[in-house]
């Protein structure tokens, strides 16, 4: 805690359960705590400005968990929910394209296309109904931990402040509409901020929950909503693609899920462990867009609402410790997502409800780890282990180990190693020297014909908004090696990773380079406090509800 | 004295709105809805004129759909009193706003009536003016700065030439423009609170306001998309361009 908040007097607010996060599994959790125990006090924070506004997903869904939690779902289903239809699995070389064999966890018969977003607004809908405190707008600042050493325990959560005007300082000083947030005590706390939660980040430091797991790996996801012109679309169809345009090297691949009234989810992930540091994930989004396939689907349609966000993809060799003294993580703060299924909701909502099951039977955080990993969940994450690592080595050695894994069924006696993604660059030098992805796309820009026209163009579409005023909550410990070390070894990744161009060098008028954050434009997604390769970007909550505003996503 | 705020919901300013495939409308399914920050500004002077004591209760009134609900829990959060929703799901005019208001007033017999001067979705400006005819008392609007003295409110008036200085006598109607204050945030153990001030829900039926509509819409269009830019090499491209277009 800085020093800004000595003197601030705080409300505290007492509750047996605190969640933080309004996702799948914070919103699961709620809901299934309020079930188990119909008197317990629980709040839920959410950093958005209301629930879903900070949700971004695919999002092909697996009904199972949702049917066990809110067998209702179905007779009142979200804004945008589509019966899953013909699987398609296609590999792409820059004009042609080739079938191949789906893969079998891709197999999407019975499961929905949703907007998760929407669904997550009904799921609040329903804490809400049976009596959880659901507090959008309130972003969790710091975890409160009480005691030293070994006995540390996690008792609660501060809330971030309002009105801070920025002064130079990294906390800014209190303005005239100043409204301190609350401390948040409660019995036990669950963090379910999603993916690289900027609390669970300090959380599994300071209780070392990763000390036996393998490095955590991510990928970055890119959204559209289109309408398009009447009569392309197949309402349920859902394609992926991998190949161009990403190299052999790369990980990632592309979504196409098919929606009604003319509109579709189009997407693309790629591996944040790429290699080279001139490789700009936004623009090969873009070029895959304008592949001769997805071109005559788009063109002449209009963008809704675009969006970015990290995905966890470590799985079960990275997933830290779950449960710490007086707090647990669940859902993709902890990592649960199946990355051969592309799918994380599923997933997340067991964890959520699954962390109710244990403290209502158990009252305490202990032994919620080993009851996950035994779970059904917990057996799914173990069985794809070595499918994503196996695509280190490059996109045709991970298929054919997924085949195999596939057919072993995750009865391999080996498991496969993660690796960290800020250390995954080649230096600038090394790149140059063999000409990647990023020679491709320097040539390509000019013959762009969809929209977006570039990443403040696309960002325009996620209604994203932070009070200008507010310190900058991209918090950049060292900038003095941006013009410097980082520019003759990487030349920047930042200015290309982020989804939104936040990063920017700008001539800092004596000559030089200087680095300037755009943070206003920020949608959260947390790339930058992954992939930066100096590890000094620390990305913490702004004001409570700031950022993107997805509206059906 | 009792001061009365009027809020509508609407489509939060942080959305981009789009008109709906038919034309008939703008989408609204899925979208973030929020007081209409004008209004949200009259609850923040509102509160503030209670807390300097030119006033004893605030009550907030919204006619609109049930979903309202959720922007008079907003204001009873930052303060307000009670809240009275008089339920409308068809669309209401500003004629018929303005009359139903009017009942309002009446039966609350309120000394001040505070509104946003306008509604940031259809921009109509019209509710507060045509409340105080109605009424027939005295309108201060556009204002960005106010104060009561004993029997008459001093208003600053943002008009086209600047700013202007008026007084009214109470009762009264006042809009309030963007520069009045600064809404204050709504704090967590008041949104608690505010789950147990009245708010109560009442047929819109029940104000005895028979409106046919006024205003018949012929069609809803997005604005024409900009065509991009060029850009010239040189003077002299610059000026046999606008000379090709006409302007030179």
């Amino acid at each position: 805690m800085s020093a800004h908040d000595e003197g601030i007097e705080r409300d505290v607010m007492e509750y047996d359960y605190a969640i933080v996060g309004g996702g799948p599994a914070g919103l699961a959790c709620a809901i299934r705590l309020k079930a188990k125990l119909p008197e317990a006090n629980i709040c839920l924070l959410e950093k958005g400005s209301e629930i879903g506004a900070h949700i971004l997903s695919g999002c092909v869904m697996e009904p199972g968990p949702l049917d066990e939690l809110m067998p209702s779902w179905r007779d009142n289903p979200p804004a945008i929910c589509v019966p899953a239809g013909t699987d398609e699995f296609r590999f792409y070389t820059r004009q042609r394209s080739y079938k191949l064999p789906t893969p079998p966890q891709m197999h999407n018969a019975g499961n929905f296309i949703v907007s998760l977003g929407e669904l997550c607004k009904q799921m609040a809908a329903q804490a809400e109904s049976l009596g959880v405190e659901v507090f959008p707008g309130f972003p969790g600042r710091h975890p409160l931990i009480d005691g030293e050493g070994d006995a540390a325990r996690v008792i609660g959560v501060r809330c971030g402040d309002m009105g801070r005007e920025a002064d130079g300082t990294p906390d800014g000083r209190p303005g005239d509409n100043f409204a301190p947030g609350v401390d948040i005590h409660a019995n036990v706390t669950l963090f379910a901020e999603g993916c690289r939660g900027s609390l669970s980040k300090q959380l599994i430091r300071r209780f070392e929950l990763d000390r036996d797991a393998m490095p955590q790996t991510y990928g970055l996801g890119f959204k559209e909503l289109w309408q398009l012109p009447e009569g392309r679309t197949t309402p349920g169809l859902i394609q992926h693609s991998v190949g161009w345009p990403l190299d052999n090297a790369t990980y990632g691949g592309s979504f196409v899920y098919h929606l009604d009234q003319d509109r579709v989810y189009v997407g693309y992930v790629v591996g944040l462990d790429y290699a080279d540091p001139r490789f700009s994930p936004f623009e090969a989004f873009q070029q895959f867009k304008h592949h001769p396939d997805m071109r005559a689907l788009l063109a002449g349609g209009e963008i809704i609402a675009t969006g970015a966000r990290t995905i966890i993809e470590g799985g079960w060799q990275a997933l830290p410790k779950m449960d710490m003294p007086g707090a647990l993580l669940i859902g993709d703060g902890a990592g649960t997502l199946n990355v051969p299924k592309i799918k994380g909701v599923h997933q997340a909502i067991r964890s959520g409800m699954l962390a109710a099951d244990h403290l209502a039977a158990a009252g305490e955080p202990a032994g919620y780890d080993a009851a996950f990993r035994a779970s059904a969940a917990g057996e799914e994450l173990r069985k794809v282990r070595n499918i994503r690592p196996g695509f280190n080595r490059g996109l045709w050695f991970g298929m054919a180990n997924a085949a195999l894994e596939t057919v072993l069924g995750g009865r391999s006696p080996w498991t496969l190693k993660t690796h960290s993604d800020w250390d995954s660059l080649n230096s600038l030098a090394a790149a140059r020297a063999h000409d990647g992805q990023a020679a491709m796309a320097a040539n390509w820009e000019a013959e762009r014909s969809l929209p977006p026209r570039d990443r403040l163009a696309s960002v325009y579409f996620a209604n994203t908004a932070h009070e200008e005023a507010q310190p900058v909550h991209l918090r950049v410990a060292d900038t003095s090696i941006c013009a410097t070390r980082c520019a003759e070894e990487y030349g920047n990744p930042c200015t290309r990773f982020c989804p939104v161009g936040v990063y920017e060098m700008v001539d800092d008028g004596q000559g030089g380079r200087q680095l300037q954050i755009n943070a206003s434009n920020c949608v959260h997604c947390k790339a930058c406090d992954i992939k930066d390769p100096y590890q000094v970007i620390d990305w913490v909550t702004p004001e409570g509800g700031s950022g993107p505003n997805y509206q059906t996503m | 004295m009792k001061i009365l705020v009027g809020i509508k919901r609407v489509i939060d300013y942080n959305v981009r709105v789009q008109v709906n495939r038919e034309g008939t409308g703008v989408v609204k399914d899925g979208v973030k809805m929020s007081i209409n920050p004008f209004d949200e500004i009259a609850v923040e002077e509102a509160l503030r004129m209670k807390e300097r004591g030119e006033a004893e209760e605030v009550v907030v009134v919204s006619v609109g759909p049930e979903a309202a609900q959720q922007q008079l829990r907003t204001a009873l959060a930052m303060g307000a009193d009670r809240a009275v929703l008089y339920q409308a799901e068809e669309e209401i005019q500003p004629l018929a706003a303005a009359r139903a208001l009017l009942q309002i007033v009446q039966a609350e017999d309120a000394g001040l009536v505070l509104l946003g001067k306008q509604a940031i979705d259809d921009d109509a400006n019209q509710v507060g003016q045509m409340l105080a005819a109605l009424w027939d008392r005295p309108q201060a609007t556009f204002v960005s700065k106010l104060e009561r003295s004993g029997d008459t409110l001093k208003a600053m008036r943002e008009v086209d030439a600047g700013l202007e200085n008026i007084e009214v006598d109470l009762p009264a109607v006042v809009t309030v423009d963007l520069r009045l204050n600064e809404p204050r945030f709504v704090k967590m153990p008041d949104i608690m609170k505010a789950k147990r001030k009245p708010l109560d829900i009442k047929p819109f039926a029940e104000l005895g306001v028979e409106m046919p509509p006024q205003l018949e819409v012929g069609a809803h269009e997005p604005p024409p998309k900009r065509q991009g830019g060029t850009k010239v090499e040189s003077v002299a491209a610059l000026v046999q361009a606008l000379k090709d277009k006409g302007v030179l």
